[in-house]
């Protein structure tokens, strides 16, 4: 055993449903998502250590496939293996085979040959963890795919919410506003799926341009175009990156507009629940989507989420290696 | 104008005397009812006749019928062969019941030249399986700038212009390739999507790709294109045959065309008459198709559609591509399915043994259909017919099993789905070009 290391208690996953994967939030009961965010609280503590490493997920091998790049959720998913112990493959698509046009599934058979026992995806198409999990015999984490889904980050938003809004007493009553750019948005999605599940009301508003109507067709979820509307009470207010290439798509006609009539700043944050939280899955265009100075103040709780995503992912991949044994 | 039998099939070898014994017939004029059906010199000779024959089948319990014609097939000939080539995409089609096809430009060269024309003819003729009649690029090199040269093309055998895989996006295009095939009494096909509207779409545009987060394709692309094609068909006096409509907003455009007497056609295929948005739950690129599945509301329309006769005929849109495209991503993978060998049975059985549609209306939506389309003889059991004929199995039920198809392209959306229908062997010019 590591020394300094205590063993961990996780009687809250045992008595939550088996899942293989996390491919999507789709069939997860309200039950195995708090026992999730409940895992995740006995691995912060594990991550206030002065040792930072449980044994925990020994001998079990942890692969990132990361066919689209992102060092910081990679990096987030590899502490999170090497805190419990696992040992970890790194996978990443540049300048390898898949852009000489290998298929997926080759690509995975290739990699799968090293036999890890579950696989961290990260692909720029929706739906390519899916058609790994069919691949594979290990099990599937989606760190995000195309606008489709991205779980773990719904899970740290909902974690750093549970954890810091004042007085929090539940999901049931509680407002999430989601403002941006939610045609492209996993984060978008992803978190739908969660706060509904949990029992919170989502209010996504954008230009009608980024926000799919047929969204707004799910239980608990509302739309709006006028981010004052979507303010108005809101506990949790989460700004999305608006990408620049957005201008050229004919999406959006000037970020000035944009900035104009859909930025979250402080005047607006007044309509909000006066303990309301800020949020953003980053990376932030400082200034753009959400006011600078707002994004300093003791309410925005962004570098909270940064945090949180590594006790998240601890959680996931113990759950879906340990907790379903 | 050659039609398909007017060209030479299967070399000199004289064709044998054969006959179908106790075969159930039906053609475009009616049941006729159990005869042994005659066929000599890749002809019909007649029903119930005396003499000897070479080949002689037992077609008892089977339905006899002309084989079927597809308006719009991709056999990937020339440059593309790892996806399907003549010898497995003709076997294929005699497998799946059908006489005569017409094959897509879309190859690598394109078919843009008199002399790949004449080339996949003369190559189809010497395989005996299927017939083939090539269709020819409208533009150029697929490029939509410069019209093919149309009366050479069909000097060297084409019978059809076609951009088809890519819209025609320039409409002064459109209309110069129209009025130029209509004096040469060419069918200029459409695929008919507007392609700033759809943009990089993989999947219909509606709640389950907004749910998914899949880029999608709006039915409005196709309903707009299919508008302009339809309006230059109007203008121009061209036969204009709109393929593979998917939706019902594009359907009702043709309709309405129609009504007003514009010469124009339409087809549907197999899959757009049978599957919804709603396998993409699965993202199996398998189920990437253009234009893509729609809405089940979509698809109830298109079979009421073939009810109603506003469509011409079925067109199966067979489009084969190697398993390992196939096992890209789903923005990665390429567009179409192989389905040739399963289109009769599927719609027999998810449509006529549904009580959906009446069997006569199925066959003619694959025979006299296609062929007024394409403006070929109405297939039909006479004697002096060409001897293009199908043995329909309408009674055992058989999984489809992509791993004995003779198309290259071994999956299959319906794999696994227990089918009745299947045809048991198919005679091409009084040859056996397909036996079960």
């Amino acid at each position: 055993m590591i020394p300094g290391s205590t063993p961990i208690d996780l009687k809250a996953t045992e008595s939550s449903p088996r899942h293989r994967h996390l491919l999507d939030l789709d069939g997860w009961s309200r039950a195995a998502l708090l026992a999730l965010l409940d895992t995740t609280d006995v691995m912060a503590q594990v991550m206030q250590r002065t040792i930072k490493k449980v044994p925990a997920l020994q001998g079990f091998t942890v692969g990132t496939l990361f066919y689209e790049d992102s060092t910081r959720t990679r990096l987030s998913f590899e502490r999170a293996a090497r805190a419990q112990s696992a040992d970890v493959i790194s996978f990443a698509a540049g300048g390898s085979s898949v852009s000489k046009g290998e298929s997926l599934k080759d690509t995975l058979r290739t990699i799968d040959a090293m036999q890890a026992d579950l696989y961290v995806v990260r692909h720029s198409a929706a739906g390519a963890p899916h058609q790994i999990a069919r691949w594979t015999d290990a099990a599937v984490v989606n760190a995000g795919d195309g606008r489709r889904a991205h779980p773990t980050q719904a899970l740290l938003d909902a974690y750093t919410f549970r954890q810091r809004f004042p007085g929090f007493d539940g999901f049931e009553g509680t407002r999430l506003a989601i403002v941006g750019d939610v045609l492209h948005s996993r984060v978008a999605r992803s978190n739908v799926a969660l706060w509904t599940a949990l029992g919170a009301e989502v209010v996504l508003c954008g230009p009608r341009t980024l926000l799919p109507s047929e969204l707004g067709e799910q239980p608990g979820v509302s739309l709006t175009h006028r981010v004052e509307e979507a303010l108005e009470g809101a506990q949790a207010v989460m700004a999305l990156r608006l990408q620049r290439e957005r201008m050229n798509s004919g999406l959006l006609p000037s970020l000035a507009e944009y900035r104009q009539r859909y930025q979250v700043n402080r005047e607006r944050m007044r309509l909000a629940h006066p303990e309301a939280l800020v949020m953003h899955p980053g990376p932030m265009n400082r200034d753009v989507e959400l006011e600078g100075v707002l994004a300093d103040e003791p309410r925005s709780v962004i570098e909270a989420q940064v945090a949180n995503g590594v006790p998240v992912r601890m959680a996931v991949l113990y759950t879906l290696l340990v907790g379903s044994r | 104008m050659p039609t398909p039998h007017t060209v030479p099939h299967g070399g000199d070898a004289p064709t044998p005397r054969s006959v179908l014994r106790g075969a159930h017939l039906i053609d475009g004029r009616g049941d006729h009812g159990v005869h042994d059906l005659w066929l000599a010199d890749g002809r019909i000779e007649g029903f119930d006749l005396d003499g000897e024959a070479v080949l002689e089948l037992d077609a008892s319990g089977l339905l006899v019928t002309p084989a079927f014609i597809d308006p719009h097939v991709h056999l990937r000939v020339p440059g593309q062969e790892e996806k399907e080539d003549l010898t497995s995409g003709l076997a294929a089609a005699a497998a799946g019941g059908y006489g005569t096809v017409v094959s897509m430009a879309n190859t690598d060269p394109v078919v843009d030249d008199a002399a790949i024309v004449r080339a996949l003819a003369e190559e189809a003729a010497r395989l005996a399986l299927t017939r083939l009649r090539p269709a020819a690029a409208l533009s150029v090199g697929l490029a939509g700038e410069r019209l093919a040269d149309y009366a050479a093309l069909q000097a060297a055998g084409a019978v059809m212009i076609t951009d088809d895989g890519i819209p025609v996006a320039d409409s002064h295009l459109q209309r110069r390739a129209c009025e130029y095939a209509r004096e040469l009494g060419l069918v200029v096909q459409t695929h008919s999507e507007d392609p700033s509207l759809r943009q990089d779409g993989v999947m219909h545009e509606g709640r389950v790709s907004q749910r998914l987060g899949l880029p999608g394709n709006p039915a409005e692309a196709e309903a707009i294109m299919i508008f302009r094609d339809c309006e230059v068909a109007r203008m121009t006096g061209a036969r204009v045959h709109i393929a593979h409509v998917s939706s019902e907003r594009g359907l009702r455009v043709v309709e309405w065309f129609k009504q007003q007497g514009a010469p124009v056609t339409c087809e549907v295929t197999p899959h757009h008459l049978t599957l919804s948005d709603a396998v993409w739950e699965r993202f199996d690129p398998v189920f990437k198709v253009a234009p893509p599945l729609r809405e089940a509301g979509d698809v109830t329309f298109l079979r009421d559609a073939l009810r109603r006769g506003v469509v011409d005929c079925i067109g199966t849109d067979h489009a084969p591509h190697t398993r390992a495209e196939k096992d890209r991503d789903v923005l990665a993978a390429p567009f179409g399915l192989p389905n040739i060998e399963v289109a009769f049975p599927l719609l027999y059985s998810e449509l006529v043994l549904a009580g959906e549609l009446e069997l006569p209306t199925l066959l003619d939506l694959m025979q006299g259909g296609p062929a007024r389309v394409m403006g070929w003889p109405e297939p039909t059991l006479e004697p002096g017919a060409p001897a293009d004929v199908v043995l329909l199995d309408l009674a055992t039920e058989r999984p489809v099993d992509p791993a004995s198809f003779k198309s290259k392209a071994r999956f299959s959306p319906w794999q696994g789905a227990t089918l009745r229908g299947w045809p048991e062997a198919t005679l091409v010019a009084g040859r056996l070009a397909f036996r079960r």
